[in-house]
């Protein structure tokens, strides 16, 4: 079966995985700009790296016939140096008509401090002056709850992009129905011991259907597993659903969510 | 929705996965007695939310995960915008 990865950090992974992700039938990968696993030095290590994102990545994933695109933005970590982000922010609009390019993210909260707020406002701000996607990282563990409940706050709040256009990513059991209900899309991270897994999501599927609903692997830098789409894919369809089914949500629903992007075009 | 997989055929797939689930939780708690017992004045927050989380799979269902997610979380605070200040676009 098809599918797409949506949200995958492919900077951080070695050709071999696109082979395997190829042989898997991934057909497209949507990578978020994210903290690298260290605070870069300046401004001018995010220009490098929206470089390395929408020039290089989609080179080394076309040899395996795997579509790339991306998302651009001052992840929520480094978030906390307000100055630093807002000269970031700054620099999005340079790439921000390239082709690859599908919006604003991964941005949001981390340790849900006033400075990550205020700068994921002044990211909001940017998206809806230049009528992007928004794509959103909710904390982790501890985080995750009261994170998420400010981040809808913050885009209800903020009132100027539309529920359709956001994505609330790596909602579990106790943030979905929050993000669904809110009218936004939400993806389901299937990450070892922090996040989701493929039970769960399906489970997740289950429960609420497969209206507005991703599922993507996050493989990062860290112990994660790119083809955990596959895996959901297989689990799926170990419960007995349709292929139908299993296809809405891998490759269906992201292409969906895309096409709200004016650049996307599939296949280019 | 629901599968096609009925109670017999969920156990015929997942039972050993669970047992397996299941023991591995048993052990950990076996170890943290052990280590409690070298120290047992040990009030680390993480072993009294360990402890009282159990309880929560013993409930009825359905809502067990949801309520494992909200029993390891920070509650969420109506008054956030005000305690952190933030300024309004």
């Amino acid at each position: 079966m098809h599918y797409i990865d949506p949200h995958i950090h492919m900077v951080s992974r070695t050709t071999d995985d696109y082979h395997r992700m190829e042989l898997a039938g991934c057909k497209m990968v949507s990578e978020p700009a994210f903290w690298a696993g260290f605070d870069r030095s300046g401004p001018e290590g995010f220009r490098d790296y929206f470089r390395q994102l929408t020039e290089f990545e989609s080179k080394r994933a076309a040899a395996y016939h795997i579509a790339h695109r991306t998302w651009l933005c001052i992840n929520a970590k480094e978030a906390e140096n307000v100055e630093l982000s807002r000269a970031v922010i700054a620099m999005i609009p340079e790439f921000l008509e390239r082709p690859e390019v599908l919006g604003i993210g991964e941005i949001g909260l981390n340790k849900n401090t006033r400075n990550e707020s205020i700068v994921f406002l002044e990211h909001l701000e940017l998206a809806a002056r230049t009528d992007e996607l928004v794509l959103v990282h909710t904390p982790h563990l501890r985080d995750k709850y009261r994170g998420t409940r400010m981040i809808l706050d913050m885009v209800a709040d903020f009132g100027r992009i539309r529920p359709e256009r956001v994505c609330i990513d790596h909602v579990e059991e106790h943030t979905i129905q929050l993000a669904l209900d809110a009218g936004h899309w939400v993806g389901m991270t299937l990450y070892p011991i922090t996040k989701c897994t493929p039970a769960r999501a399906a489970d997740l599927v289950e429960r609420f259907g497969t209206d507005r609903i991703l599922v993507n692997s996050a493989g990062d830098w860290g112990h994660s597993d790119p083809l955990a789409v596959p895996e959901f894919i297989r689990e799926m369809r170990s419960r007995g659903h349709a292929d139908e089914t299993i296809r809405a949500v891998v490759y269906d629903n992201p292409l969906r969510f895309f096409r709200q992007c004016r650049r996307f075009a599939f296949p280019s | 929705m629901t599968g096609t997989n009925g109670p017999g055929e969920l156990l015929d797939r997942e039972f050993l996965q669970i047992r397996a689930q299941i023991l591995t939780l048993a052990a950990s708690l076996d170890r943290l007695d052990r280590a409690l017992e070298q120290n047992p004045a040990s009030n680390d927050e993480r072993l009294r939310l360990i402890q009282s989380s159990v309880a929560l799979l013993s409930q009825a269902g359905p809502g067990r995960a949801e309520a494992v997610q909200l029993h390891f979380s920070d509650p969420y605070l109506p008054d956030w915008r005000s305690r952190l200040e933030i300024p309004t676009l």
